[in-house]
Order: C-alpha cells, then sequence, then structure tokens
C-alpha cells in the first residue's frame, strides 16, 4: 500500500492572549466577601487564571477572555454580582462575511491542527449566504453508488492539475503519446499570492515552507523574487521549487530559466493576447503547466469559458475576499459563478480539459468541499493562512500602522507551525465530509451536485408544493 | 401488582428464562405537575430589579406583585433579593401593580438585563431558553405577561418560518379532555404488540458517558410518568435503569459497547442508529476525558480511551442487509417493536421506503441540526437536509407509495417545543423524538462545552463525579415531568383551536401551516387561478 497522505503536526498556542467570545463582567462594589466565592468552583478554573494572567501582565492592551460561557459562576453569585456579556473585542473580529465564529475556529485548528468538536447541536442560522446555502450529501443506507468506506485510509484527497485527454493516441510503436503533464496535489487546495491588501514582510518565506511541509503550492508574485526565500531556503533551493508557482507579474524581472524550469505550475495574468504568451513559455519550459489567472468580474464567467475553448490548461479564477463577483453591483457568489462554468464547460464537452482553480470566499473547510461539489477541481486560499496567524482582519496592515496581532514579530516556527496546523485540520475535516458522503476520491466530487443540496432548490421542490410560490430569494 | 403478574405471564412465554430472572419489577411514576424550582440562587432573568437603600420596609411591593418578585420572608428585617426572573418587566408598567413607579420610597429600579445577549443562539433564543426554564419549573406554559417569543427560534427558515393558519374561531368546541394526545406506535399487522404511547414523543438516544447517569434515570422517570419512552443511546446501561425496562428503548449502534443481546431482551423498542443527525455519517463520539471507570465498565472499553463508532454498519449495504439486520433483532426479542434510526441524506425518501420493506415498524429521521453531545463542527452544520424537509418529502412519498398507513414515521433534530411538534406532525410525522429541549429543562444554557474535559460544567452531559451531583434524580423527574406537562397543554391547545380530538388527525395537515417566505395559495397554483 502507498505511503498515506498525512501531515505531521504539533500544537503551536497562541503567542497573544485569546480573544475569547464571552467576558464576566464583576460589579466588585457590592461584594459580600462570602469566603466562598463561586469563582473558586469555576469548572474551567478561568477566574484563577484571570487573576494570574494580570499579575503577570504582559499586554496591557489585551484583556482576558476565556471564559467559556456556562453561567455557572453568574448563577451561583451570593450577591449575583457577576455578568456574563459577549466580548467586545470578539464582536470585533474580521467583517460580515470572515466573522468572529469563523477567526475563531480558524485560531483553535492553527493551534491544535485537530477537527473541531464540540457539543450541542448545530447553533447558527437554518441558511445563508454563499456556501451557508447548501448542505453536502450523506451516505445511507440505500445509496447505490456509494463507495463503501471502510476506514478513513482508503480516502484519497488527491487531484489534478493539468489538462485531462479525453482519449489516448499512439505512436506508431502503439506507445502512449502525447500526454499532457498533470500534477498531482495530495489535497484539492492551493494557497495564492500575498494580497496588496494584507502586505507583510517575510510572509513568503513561512508559506513556502508551510507548502513544501504539507506538499502543496503556493504562487508567489514574481516581483518577490528571490526575497520570497530565506537564506536557510535559498541553499536548499531545488526542493521548494516544486512548491512554488511563479504569477509572472508582467512589472517585474523575469524568472531566471534554471529556476522556472524547475517549478511545475506558473501562474499569468489574463490579457488579450494570453494565448500567444502560454505559447511561448511552452516552447520554452515544455513541462510546466500554465495557468491564468482570470479576475471573476462580470466578465469572469464567459472569459473563463472562453479560454478553456482555446485550450487554456489552467484557469484559476479569481472573486473577491468574500467571494463575491469583483466590481458588479449586484455580485453573484463564486459557488453559483463556478457551477455555471463547470455546466457550460460540460455541455460543451471540454470539462476535463482545463483545470479550474476557484479563488475567493474559502473560509472554512467545508467551503473546500462545496467549492469542489459546484465544479471546481482546486480552491486557492490566502486569508485563513493569515488568520492562523492570529490575524483578526482588521485591514490595518499598511506601512506606519500597528498591527494589533503583532504580525511583524512572529517567528518562522510560530508562523509555519500555525499555518501547516490549519492545512491539516482542513484536510481532516475534509475527510470527515468525504466519509459522511461516502466518498473515496476527491477527484470524484468536482461538479457532483447529486451529493449536495441547495437551499433554494429544497424550498422550490418541497416546500413549493405546499406552501405555493417562494417570495423571497 | 396484578397487571405485573399478567405482564409477566405473558413475558414468560417470550423472554429467554436469564432475561426473566433479571427483569425487576416496573415502577409507576406519578405524571402530576410539582413546582422544580430552578437550582442556582440566580436565575437568569430578562428584567434585573434593584432594592436601593431607601427602601423603608414597608412591604408594598411584596403585597402588589402578583408574581412573587419581592419577598420578605417572616422572621426577616430584610428582603430577599428580588427574584428578577420572575418579572414580567415592560408588560407590567401598564398595569397598576408595577412596583417600580408604586413604590412609595423609589427605592426600586429596572433594567433589561444585558446578559441576555450571551444567553442562547439562533436556533434557541433567549427567550426559548427562559421560556422552557419556567414551563419545567412549573409544568405550565409561560404566562402571556412575559411576553417570551417562544414559540419559534430567530433561525430565520425551517420551523422557524412556519406558522399555524389557525380559524378565528375553532370549527369545534372542544375541552381539553376530550383531545387525544396519544399515538400508536405499530402500524403494522403483524401479531408484534401494540404500543400507545400517551404524548407524541418521547426521549432522544443518550448514551451514558455522553450524560451522566443522573440525567439518564431523569429522563426514563419522566418518560415512565408519560407512559411513553426514553432511549439508551449508544452502549449498554445501568442496572439502575431495570425498573424502567419498560419505557426504554435499546439502541443498537455500530460501536454495540455494551449492548448484548440480553439488554436487547429488556425492552419494548429497538432502535438501530444507522445516523445521527448532529454527525450524520460519521460514528458516535465519545472524547476519553468522559470514559471514567464507571462510563468504560458499562460500555466494556478501556478507561479513558476515546470511543469513535464507525460508520456505517459494515454488515449493512443493502435494505436487504438492513432487513437481515431487523430480522436478528426480532428474534432475539419476539415482543419487540423495531425502530430504524437515519439521517437526512438526499435520497432520504428511498431510505424511508426501503425501511418500511424491510420490516421496521418505526421510521425516525433524524435531521442535519439535531442535538449531540459532541459532533465535529464541520458536521453539525453541513451535512444532511434539515428535518423539516425530510418530514414532508418522506411523509409524500410513503403515501405515493401506498405505505403511509403501514409504518410510523418519527422525526427529530431540531424539535424545540410544543408548536415545533404540532408542526413537524402537520407535515407528515407522527411524533417526534426530543432531547436537547429536555437538556435545557435540567438547566442546561447550550454552552457546548459537554464534549470533553470534565464535560458539561452544569451537571447534565459530564460524568465527572463532581459535576454529576449538581442534579438530584428527583428535581430531574419533575423538571422533565414539568416541561412534558406544559408541552401538553400547549398541544392541546393548538388542536383546540383547529377543533381536532385528536393528534392523530393532524398528520400531515400541511394545509393548517403557512411559510411566511411563500405565497401560500398552492390551491390556487394547482387550479390556475
Amino acid at each position: 500500500m502507498p505511503e498515506k497522505y498525512h501531515i505531521k503536526t504539533t500544537p503551536v498556542p497562541p503567542r497573544l492572549p485569546r480573544i475569547g467570545k464571552h467576558g464576566i463582567v464583576d460589579w466588585r462594589e457590592d461584594c459580600a466577601r462570602c469566603h466562598n466565592c463561586v469563582k473558586k468552583a469555576c469548572v474551567y478554573d478561568r477566574h484563577r487564571q484571570e487573576a494570574a494572567y494580570i499579575r503577570n501582565l504582559k499586554y496591557s492592551d489585551f484583556l482576558f477572555f476565556e471564559c467559556m460561557g456556562c453561567f455557572s459562576c453568574v448563577q451561583n453569585c451570593t450577591k449575583d454580582l457577576l455578568c456574563l456579556t459577549i466580548n467586545s473585542e470578539y464582536k470585533k473580529l474580521g467583517n460580515h462575511y470572515w466573522t468572529p465564529e469563523i477567526i475563531h475556529i480558524t485560531w483553535q485548528q492553527a493551534e491544535t491542527a485537530a477537527v473541531p468538536v464540540s457539543g450541542a447541536g448545530y447553533r447558527g442560522k437554518f441558511s445563508g449566504h454563499g456556501f451557508d446555502s447548501m448542505w453536502t450529501d450523506m451516505s445511507e443506507i440505500v445509496r447505490p453508488t456509494r463507495d463503501g468506506i471502510h476506514g478513513r485510509e482508503y480516502i484519497s484527497t488527491s487531484v489534478d492539475i493539468g489538462k485531462k485527454p479525453s482519449y489516448l493516441t499512439f505512436d506508431s510503436d502503439q506507445n502512449i503519446s502525447g500526454l499532457p503533464a498533470v500534477i498531482d496535489i495530495p489535497m484539492p487546495m492551493i494557497v495564492d499570492m500575498n494580497p496588496a491588501e494584507f502586505t507583510l514582510p517575510q510572509l513568503e518565506s513561512y508559506i513556502i515552507e508551510a507548502v513544501k511541509l504539507t506538499d502543496l503550492i503556493a504562487i508567489v508574485d514574481s516581483a518577490k523574487w528571490p526575497a520570497a526565500l530565506n537564506d536557510s531556503q535559498m541553499k536548499n533551493i531545488e526542493a521548494y521549487l516544486p512548491h512554488i508557482a511563479f504569477h509572472l507579474n508582467p512589472d517585474a524581472p523575469e524568472i531566471p530559466f534554471d529556476v522556472l524550469r524547475k517549478t511545475r505550475l506558473v501562474e499569468i495574468p489574463d490579457h488579450d493576447d494570453v494565448l500567444s504568451r502560454i505559447a511561448e513559455l511552452k516552447e520554452k519550459y515544455p513541462g510546466l503547466i500554465i495557468s491564468v489567472r482570470v479576475a471573476l468580474d462580470s466578465k469572469g464567467v464567459d472569459r473563463t469559458v472562453e479560454l478553456s475553448r482555446l485550450g487554456a490548461e489552467v484557469i484559476h479564477t479569481v472573486a473577491d475576499f468574500n467571494g463575491n463577483e469583483i466590481g458588479v453591483d449586484s455580485p453573484g457568489f463564486i459557488k453559483d459563478r463556478i457551477r455555471e462554468i463547470h455546466t457550460t464547460l460540460i455541455k460543451e464537452g471540454i470539462r476535463d480539459e482545463v483545470t479550474i482553480i476557484a479563488s475567493g470566499g474559502f473560509a472554512l473547510p467545508e467551503h473546500m468541499a462545496k467549492g469542489l461539489l459546484c465544479g471546481a477541481d482546486v480552491i486557492s486560499i490566502y486569508l485563513p493562512l493569515l488568520i492562523a496567524l492570529e490575524c483578526r482582519l482588521c485591514n490595518t496592515c499598511r506601512p506606519g500602522l500597528i498591527c494589533p496581532a503583532r504580525l511583524e514579530d512572529i517567528s518562522f516556527e510560530y508562523g509555519v507551525g500555525r499555518m501547516r496546523n490549519l492545512i491539516a485540520a482542513w484536510h481532516l475535516q475534509l475527510i470527515e465530509l468525504m466519509g459522511a458522503m461516502g466518498m473515496r476520491e476527491a477527484r470524484r466530487l468536482r461538479g457532483d451536485v447529486g451529493r449536495a443540496m441547495f437551499f433554494e432548490e429544497l424550498e422550490e421542490e418541497i416546500f413549493g408544493t405546499l406552501f405555493g410560490s417562494r417570495k423571497r430569494a | 401488582m396484578e397487571r405485573f403478574s399478567v405482564q409477566e405471564k405473558e413475558l414468560r412465554e417470550i423472554l429467554p428464562e436469564k432475561t426473566l430472572k433479571t427483569r425487576l419489577p416496573q415502577v409507576q411514576i406519578n405524571r402530576e405537575t410539582k413546582p422544580a424550582l430552578p437550582r442556582y440562587r440566580n436565575e437568569i432573568a430578562k428584567y434585573i430589579i434593584y432594592r436601593s437603600d431607601d427602601c423603608i420596609r414597608c412591604g408594598k411591593c411584596a403585597e402588589l406583585c402578583p408574581y412573587h418578585v419581592h419577598v420578605l420572608k417572616p422572621g426577616y428585617k430584610y428582603f430577599a433579593m428580588p427574584k428578577s426572573y420572575l418579572c414580567t418587566g415592560e408588560a407590567c408598567q401598564k398595569t397598576d401593580h408595577y412596583c417600580i413607579t408604586q413604590c412609595p420610597q423609589k427605592a426600586l429600579r429596572i433594567i433589561k438585563n444585558p446578559m441576555i445577549e450571551a444567553l442562547g443562539d439562533y436556533r434557541w433564543p433567549a427567550d426559548m431558553l427562559l421560556a422552557t426554564w419556567r414551563m419545567a419549573e412549573t409544568g405550565e406554559p409561560p404566562l402571556s405577561e412575559y411576553e417570551y417569543n417562544y414559540q419559534a427560534g430567530e433561525s430565520g427558515g425551517g420551523f422557524d418560518r412556519i406558522r399555524f393558519k389557525f380559524p378565528e374561531t375553532p370549527p369545534v368546541e372542544l375541552q381539553d379532555d376530550e383531545i387525544d394526545t396519544s399515538i400508536l406506535l405499530n402500524h403494522r399487522d403483524d401479531g408484534r404488540p401494540q404500543i400507545q404511547i400517551d404524548v407524541p414523543w418521547y426521549g432522544g438516544g443518550m448514551s451514558f458517558g455522553s450524560v451522566s447517569n443522573v440525567t439518564q434515570l431523569s429522563k426514563v422517570r419522566a418518560a415512565t410518568a408519560f407512559n411513553t419512552f426514553s432511549c439508551s443511546g449508544e452502549g449498554g446501561y445501568m442496572e439502575r435503569m431495570r425498573p424502567y425496562d419498560d419505557h426504554m428503548i435499546t439502541q443498537v449502534a455500530t460501536g454495540l459497547f455494551g449492548v448484548r443481546e440480553e439488554t436487547i431482551q429488556r425492552v419494548r423498542i429497538v432502535e438501530f442508529k444507522y445516523a445521527q443527525g448532529a454527525k450524520p455519517g460519521l460514528g458516535g463520539h465519545l472524547l476519553g476525558d468522559k470514559n471514567t471507570p464507571a462510563v468504560a465498565k458499562i460500555r466494556e472499553a478501556v478507561v479513558g480511551i476515546s470511543l469513535f463508532s464507525p460508520f456505517p454498519f459494515h454488515s449493512v449495504y443493502s435494505i436487504e442487509d438492513h432487513m437481515k439486520h431487523l430480522d436478528w433483532i426480532k428474534h432475539v426479542n419476539r415482543r419487540a417493536l423495531l425502530s430504524t434510526k437515519v439521517s437526512t441524506p438526499t435520497d432520504v425518501d428511498m431510505v424511508a421506503v426501503g425501511s418500511y420493506s424491510a420490516g421496521t415498524h418505526i421510521i425516525h429521521l433524524d435531521g442535519g441540526y439535531g442535538g449531540t453531545g459532541a459532533a465535529p463542527d464541520i458536521a453539525k452544520k453541513n451535512i444532511a437536509m434539515p428535518i423539516e424537509y425530510a418530514i414532508a418529502k418522506v411523509h409524500k412519498f410513503l403515501v405515493d407509495e401506498g405505505a403511509r398507513e403501514k409504518v410510523v414515521l418519527i422525526a427529530s433534530g431540531g424539535i424545540r417545543t410544543a408548536h415545533d411538534i404540532a408542526k413537524a406532525i402537520a407535515l407528515g410525522a407522527d411524533g417526534v423524538v426530543v432531547g436537547t429541549a429536555e437538556m435545557i429543562a435540567l438547566g442546561c444554557v447550550r454552552c457546548s462545552r459537554c464534549s470533553a474535559g470534565r464535560g458539561c460544567p452544569r451537571g447534565i452531559a459530564t460524568t465527572d463525579p463532581g459535576l454529576v451531583t449538581q442534579i438530584d434524580i428527583e428535581w430531574g423527574t419533575q423538571r422533565l415531568i414539568n416541561l412534558y406537562s406544559a408541552w401538553r397543554k400547549d398541544l392541546i391547545e393548538i388542536l383546540k383551536r383547529f377543533g381536532l380530538r385528536s393528534v392523530r388527525e393532524l398528520v400531515g395537515r400541511s394545509d393548517l401551516l403557512m411559510h411566511l417566505d411563500f405565497t401560500n395559495d398552492i390551491l390556487n397554483e394547482l387550479t390556475g387561478k
């Protein structure tokens, strides 16, 4: 049996005090000094920890917020002096899309590399925007197409990047010929390049180390070469290049031939003469797979389909950070646009001839599975890795502004460890979902909407027959 | 005693000698509602009343307040702390007994409790928690003065957007005692016993380990009082449960964990758990910290080791395999009805009809938003459809297949109130299974800490010897009896307003429902008007 894909992890504790959801407000004025303080009875010993934290205060701008929200001390206090509230710092995390819950759970995964497990049922909205408006299916007794999962060790999360021919060709010696190069990556995820809004020094080298450890690929702006690798990495450059996909920035100096030819994937921005550029690169680097980065704007879907028709082997469709179409008044969401692209390519009979990488709005591991079910081959992320470093998405990472997460101070080990842990946790959770679906191959998730349920469709199919037409979208 | 002798005679013909020998006399529990006061000193309240030092202890507030917020115990010089949770707050302002304005010294002050924001969530908002606690305390639906918006949650979909289309006046005037809330659990004419339960719900499976022995006992005792059932959850269960065997369901799940033939023979219903709504497609999770020596002994496991059940049953890959499973149980326990618990995949209708054809008596659908003692967060939210869809889908399919009258359809996974129960039945279920609501009645605040470490800090879903003692069995039983009682009253009120004499008449009456996001003119749409 071939060696299974497994990411070795160790816990990487946070550098900063945790920003928990709950805070205890202590109204001490009327304390009865009953000597039987409920704080002593805290099941999690949080009050004592808080006192110790305050005694040895390291960061004066961080309070202690590790209350677990059980209300026990609040309800047992002799004088009813305690009050539990939602921590205002917690509420400030992220934004409307990258919610505090997402940030919090990402931190948890980056620390432990484990699948977050909790008690009690689901607490959230029935349905929601974007990926929250769909559910993945599960395998139950009568599923005729089930794979027969006997254990997670049989689940493969590998996918291919590149063109998959719809038929084989043979040369005069009856040997298979003309097979295009394909990259096999162990999970359907790559790391996108550092967006301008979140510019942080040294981060590239951390990301490259993390993708090397996890056997993935990171897109790196060619303008940042060779600074993207630190000295130690540079000494062992051969080991890192297969995990780097340069985004060939037209304004940056060319990547040296000997460097580029040792990479497996390269990305070029879309432009009118992109086909000539692909041909030029193919001639110079025959084994290199070339991805075209297409902005998912009002023409993004059509352009992706058009490039597929014209023979592009990989298209990286990029929505905004929140998964929305760029520059559109009523933007569509990436999952819907990917579905549109996928079904169009299916109808045209060219779906396997192009790899679609979807980017934007992939905030949680379930988004990865859902993105694939909607038709992407691979997804690309960046912000979750940044959040793994205790970033809060306050959007103040510009020169002259102080980063509240002190990202400029992080160590290499910490940064790499947290990102590696997050990727490992996502991988485990993808396996959870695939196991539940009865799927053994991540490749087979692509476009399998039969393994997904969509809110709008369920409402129409089931409630529509009972209650008429739906009034709101 | 005479009834018991008759039962024994019948059982002697059915049960193996070994099982009969270990069978204990079954205990009866009184259904009477009695106050079961909150077990915490400071019950969480919507409003907080403050009494200042200006109070001259004239007693006017205590005299005025019909809700007993103010208590001056005989012989005491000072008032006890106001029982703020009994205060109706804003609703009281319009009355002549509003203590804040009536206090001659203006010594009383009221504020909205800022803590309410931290209580509850979209599925169980604060009002629903508070109302459930009140029901568990009193046995009555909460008074309208409390203005608890507890009949629907704030999730923005499913039950929370469905309402009843009550007629202005009931078509038939009915008294409470004319309304029947019982349901039958055997719709097959297969020679197996008929079981009638007095309310259209029973308690969900919660294993020893996921919850404490006190919680399990409280549940089954309340079920006994209401002539309904509670379920063991995965794995074996305590000897102390034997006096309630007639109201226990033995669950056979993929891990077994101490379930033996004797465990199956003890009871009148056996449930096959194929999947669970909180983690569809995954096996049971009991994290190692909660696997204490007592749990490990009952569940035949090693102390401290996490118990992850496999998924699925590796002996079941088809309906034919499923039928073999059912036949096995039918052979082992010839008096038992069989329930098949499945989750809600996209082809849940096919699963249901397949299960029916395999010979199950009860199809139990556990929807994607169900409760759990521990589940991966990713599974809670993302896998399988919510129960609201599954009920309607399965009911319709079984009707179309001509099988609906032959099988009992039970729904769970997000049933929180009597209103949810009625909605589920109107969508097509015969009855429901409840779980989280019972935990709420025992004082759960949904902090989600039941999974690991010492478990539930409130002593409900824990096996920590120190925490378990927080709940007394009598108190726990009474809280659940009170909740059941209040629910039954709520349910009767709903049936009365529709002029329905039995909850069985409500099954599949989706015409009595409306959805706030739909046009609700399906008849016009069908007829093209």
